[in-house]
């Protein structure tokens, strides 16, 4: 509140004092509220000392809630000059409804692949509204004071991390593995998305998917939930009521030797955690196999098209597209990957560690992100509590699969 | 003949309440009953007429969100009606006992939970009900009863039971006072003469003071019913806006809010929104015609 109230004031004076001075403040709208120091400590004095003359204050919101958010304050015409982007419909929504404005004209437009730009694309890819800002990797994180402890081997294959679990429970020092299923969507993120593409091979089975030439009843699409079905008996004492938070703390105060994880957790992990940490990729079933990783497009930023501040915000977009940019972001958010061409020697070991996995396996990126969750029922909220289904053994994997594919089939004509 | 003059100052007396409340609430109310009535298609509004409402009725996936989401909400309510109501009720009459000491302590230890915000409520029965941290395990342990204890808002079959009882846990003061205030104006002469013919005790409760007392837990019940259909907070802030686990804590005004806001990659649909906040409100309004002239104008009152 004392922000927003801060942030209004701001706005007043800036434009009160525009007729005088070419002054701009620019407001960011974003769910990335636990970055809000790194923003203010480095992100934006470095742009403000580059840039003087025009002030950026960042506003986040909490995650969950930061789309109603942000579409009602858009509605209102209340919304800040540069919105953070969700990745696919989300924002093509907005754009459609003229609330991004197109950026393929921004020159630094061309620092960027076209799959780090598919995410903020239209279909036909005429059109980019948001420039990409960083994806995130999917994996395992462990204590690796715990694995030294009780002799375990980083697991590579699906037999070995579950014989490194078993290992784990009959010791019963550590929790085997810190998830619960309160929340939801760590299920389905860091369970299912993560584990999935060994099963249905990244890109290959995703964009079949999307044709419709598989579907999810198919066994590779299938077979993860059996292998989530497994995980429950890993789970804390009462995992069903473990909220999101409660996984990360059990996991940082020692008490969970593995924590499911998607690389946003590093920064937040390194400070919090006081034992060394390593990563490991999601477990292939047999030794040998092409990895596959899901590296996703997940942040990006734009325009608001109400902004009384065009300029300035192009002059900060074309900021954030710059390899200046990519480098000061991905070292002070580790496990942000930055999506630019040119490469980003990163410090951090864990990121280091994840983004490594780039060489090594193949990337894809959500299963339910693209086309997939535009109609009703939609397939990642599904996908939410299909997952949890599976974890408590409420359901069975082939049951999850028909559900899923009869809802997808409701309204998406490939599958139909 | 003089004519009538007009008394302006009735109209500049209501004028601002009466401006207030049409900006604020009226408008609103029949704005999103209109609303409901169109749908977007290619970013233009279209007038579609009781479409939405027959998609929310008929089309079995959004049927059987809005069936779930009533049968919990009568669920919700009923656990108000046959836990706080009766405790409430209870309650006041130990209050009103004359020789009750420390009567003015346990009225504001029982009434200030009321008080609190939702959030807090929310957050803190979560903390104690939680399986990692929370004190209720600990607590059953030392009493030796650990095996009673379950991750209750994670599980199906008691999620919902369990946020009821918090929420009767909060707002079992407002029952309390109403029904305690309802006590206190029965005059002592009344009792008096009962226990004069010999009506003492339990039987002055069951037969003197809950007839007279009967109005006001009609009106509590009916504020319950009301507040029970519009609940929304408590759900939200402890299981979020998907009302897990599997939707079984889903009520309508989470469900109206996913739906109008909303969630994640599901994009909002104000006119669908719109449509389940028009079903709330239709059936609050029925359940209080029926209270009103089917129960209210059939109670027995009798003159003090």
């Amino acid at each position: 509140m004392k922000r927003k109230v801060l942030s209004l004031a701001l706005m007043g004076t800036a434009l009160a004092t525009s007729a005088y001075a070419q002054e701009a403040t620019l407001t960011i709208e974003s769910w990335r509220n636990d970055d809000l120091a790194l923003w203010q400590e480095k992100i934006i004095p470095a742009f403000e000392a580059a840039n003087p003359g025009i002030k950026v204050v960042f506003s986040p919101s909490a995650p969950a809630e930061y789309n109603a958010v942000l579409n009602s304050k858009l509605e209102a015409g209340s919304a800040g000059d540069l919105i953070t982007c969700r990745p696919f419909d989300a924002s093509l929504a907005l754009y459609e409804a003229g609330h991004l404005t197109d950026l393929s004209d921004l020159e630094a437009m061309g620092n960027f692949s076209d799959v780090a730009k598919s995410a903020w694309q239209t279909d036909d890819a005429s059109a980019s509204f948001c420039v990409p800002m960083a994806s995130v990797i999917h994996g395992f994180i462990y204590n690796k004071d715990a694995f030294n402890e009780l002799g375990i081997e980083v697991p590579t294959t699906e037999a070995e991390f579950f014989a490194a679990l078993d290992k784990i429970k009959e010791d019963g020092t550590y929790i085997p593995m810190a998830m619960g299923t309160n929340d939801q969507w760590e299920a389905a993120t860091m369970g299912y998305n993560n584990i999935g593409p060994n099963y249905w091979k990244g890109e290959e089975g995703r964009l079949a998917l999307i044709k419709g030439e598989q579907k999810l009843t198919d066994p590779q699409w299938i077979a993860p939930y059996a292998t989530l079905a497994k995980w429950g008996a890993y789970l804390g004492d009462g995992y069903e009521a473990q909220t999101y938070p409660d996984s990360q703390n059990l996991f940082t105060l020692g008490r969970a030797a593995i924590y499911p994880a998607g690389s946003w957790e590093i920064a937040g992990f390194n400070t919090q955690a006081d034992f060394e940490m390593g990563a490991f990729k999601p477990p292939v079933q047999n030794a040998g196999d092409t990895c596959y990783i899901s590296d996703h497009t997940d942040i990006g930023i734009g325009m608001n098209a109400a902004s009384e501040n065009q300029e300035a915000a192009r002059t900060f977009l074309s900021w954030v597209a710059s390899p200046e940019f990519a480098s000061i972001f991905g070292n002070a958010v580790p496990g942000f990957f930055p999506l630019s061409n040119t490469p980003v020697e990163l410090e951090d070991p864990l990121a280091k560690e994840i983004v490594g996995w780039r060489d090594e396996c193949e990337s894809t990126i959500r299963s339910t992100y693209q086309i997939l969750s535009r109609g009703t029922p939609n397939l990642e909220n599904e996908t939410w509590g299909a997952s949890v289904a599976a974890i408590k053994g409420t359901e069975s994997p082939e049951a999850l699969g028909q559900q899923l594919q009869d809802g997808l089939a409701t309204w998406y004509a490939p599958h139909q | 003949m003089q004519t009538r003059r007009i008394r302006w100052h009735i109209a500049v007396f209501l004028a601002p309440a009466v401006l207030v409340y049409t900006a604020v609430m009226i408008f609103p109310l029949f704005n999103t009953l209109r609303l409901a009535l169109f749908t977007e298609v290619d970013q233009t509004r279209i007038y579609v007429g009781l479409q939405n409402f027959r998609t929310l009725f008929f089309d079995p996936i959004w049927s059987e969100q809005f069936w779930n989401a009533l049968g919990n909400n009568f669920w919700f309510f009923l656990i108000h009606m046959l836990v706080q109501n009766p405790i409430g009720v209870a309650l006041a009459a130990l209050l009103s006992h004359p020789r009750l000491r420390f009567a003015a302590l346990y009225r504001s230890a029982i009434f200030i939970p009321t008080i609190l915000s939702f959030v807090i409520v929310g957050f803190a029965w979560k903390l104690i009900l939680s399986p990692l941290w929370g004190i209720a395990p600990s607590m059953l342990d030392a009493v030796g009863l650990k095996s009673l204890f379950a991750p209750w808002l994670g599980k199906e079959e008691y999620a919902l039971t369990t946020l009821a009882l918090v929420s009767v846990w909060q707002f079992v003061g407002i029952p309390m006072m109403l029904i305690y205030a309802a006590l206190l104006s029965i005059p002592e002469e009344i009792l008096e003469a009962g226990e004069i013919d010999g009506i003492t005790g339990a039987s002055a409760f069951w037969k003197i003071k809950l007839p007279l007392i009967l109005p006001s837990i009609g009106i509590i019940s009916i504020l319950t019913f009301v507040g029970n259909f519009n609940a929304f907070d408590l759900i939200y802030v402890s299981q979020g806006a998907l009302a897990g686990p599997d939707f079984s804590t889903d009520i309508l005004g989470t469900f109206m809010y996913r739906t109008f806001f909303g969630f994640q990659l599901q994009l909002g649909d104000p006119h669908m929104g719109s449509a389940i906040a028009g079903a709330m409100f239709a059936i609050i309004l029925v359940g209080v015609c029926i209270y009103l002239f089917g129960i209210q104008t059939r109670m027995r009152r009798y003159q003090l």
